[in-house]
């Protein structure tokens, strides 16, 4: 009798299954402690692949907590995709609805921004537009264009302070968080991305950008809200990042 | 706002940014150096995440890579004469 794939995989992950009937060790005898054995690595790599991508998350709750959140989280999530490095992409939401660490409100927000770096650092490369394109445009025609933004930024934006919890859960040394709402944009000017907190005005203009807004409807909603917003230091911090692709101009 | 402050107010913005940006980007300043990384600390070209990164063994493994600043890999002087190289190293490779 043969095993199939969805027998094999079912009771990989849920150790209240028996171990499939077909299934034998070398000796040709049923392979019951081998199959736990294979169960039991797929757990502790998921749970691993967890702890390297959430690294804030870690520290944080501690090693045991950890262990215990990735051991449930990968029963009722498991890979969608060979490639583990896009593995957990459901976490944050996870966090979220997960009862035993819902009095630490913070913890999906600072994990959103975990996996966005991840995502940041896989993205594709792309290159940056050239100034001049950006320098020729008439003023009219600037302001009606839209901004199309790299594929390896991201823009987290949280009534939690997740870039200091961030920053802090990986090195105590760092200024501890003070209460305070964190907006993060996260760009990838080389290799590695980095995460930087935005001002209300700069955030919610990039987040208008993102949307697909034109240069001139960004800009208003930004100052309707945040009348100090600083457009020329937030296209600067774009340009010197590397951040912005292209300019679509309106025929 | 009027649309000609609008107008006025982004190009102007742009303009200024466009002055003020510095070129040219990080990533081509950089260089690969080998032989240079103590033990646990080599960068890797796919990054954290995986597990290439972090996983030299050895202190200025010769195999192993860090990012340095483009034009300094080759003068970077390590312990007992040791040099750092633009390409892999055949010494201090894990036993």
């Amino acid at each position: 009798m043969s095993v199939s794939q969805t027998q094999f995989h079912d009771a990989l992950l849920d150790s209240s299954t028996s171990v499939p009937i077909g299934l034998s060790d070398g000796r040709g005898q049923p392979a019951g402690a081998r199959f736990s054995v294979y169960r039991n690595n797929v757990a502790v790599s998921l749970t691993e692949a967890l702890e390297v991508s959430f690294p804030a998350i870690l520290s944080l709750i501690g090693h045991e907590n950890f262990k215990k959140t990735a051991g449930l989280f990968l029963r009722q999530h498991p890979p969608k995709n060979p490639m583990i490095m896009v593995y957990g992409d459901e976490f944050p939401s996870f966090l979220e609805d997960f009862e035993p660490l819902q009095h630490i409100a913070y913890l999906p927000d600072v994990a959103r921004l975990e996996q966005a770096l991840r995502e940041s650092y896989h993205a594709a490369d792309a290159d940056a537009v050239a100034p001049n394109e950006l320098a020729i445009l008439p003023q009219e025609a600037l302001a009606a264009s839209k901004l199309i933004l790299a594929p390896s930024l991201r823009l987290v934006r949280s009534r939690w302070p997740i870039h200091a919890i961030w920053s802090y859960a990986l090195d105590r040394s760092s200024a501890k968080p003070k209460n305070q709402g964190q907006d993060v944009l996260i760009t990838r000017p080389a290799y590695d991305p980095e995460g930087r907190v935005l001002p209300p005005g700069a955030s919610l203009f990039v987040a208008n950008i993102l949307e697909g807004k034109t240069l001139g409807d960004a800009y208003e909603k930004a100052m309707h809200d945040a009348p100090e917003f600083d457009l020329t230091g937030l296209l600067t911090m774009l340009l010197d990042t590397s951040s912005i692709i292209e300019i679509q101009t309106q025929d | 706002m009027s649309k000609t402050m609008k107008t006025v107010a982004i190009a102007g913005a742009m303009t200024a940014a466009l002055a003020a940006h510095s070129t040219p980007a990080a990533a081509q300043e950089k260089e690969k150096c080998y032989g240079v990384s103590l033990a646990g600390e080599n960068d890797c070209k796919a990054g954290a995440g995986t597990t290439c990164a972090g996983s030299s063994t050895v202190d200025y493994q010769g195999n192993a890579w860090t990012l340095v600043d483009a034009g300094t890999c080759e003068d970077i002087e390590l312990p007992d004469d040791r040099m750092g190289s633009l390409e892999p190293l055949d010494r201090d490779l894990p036993s």
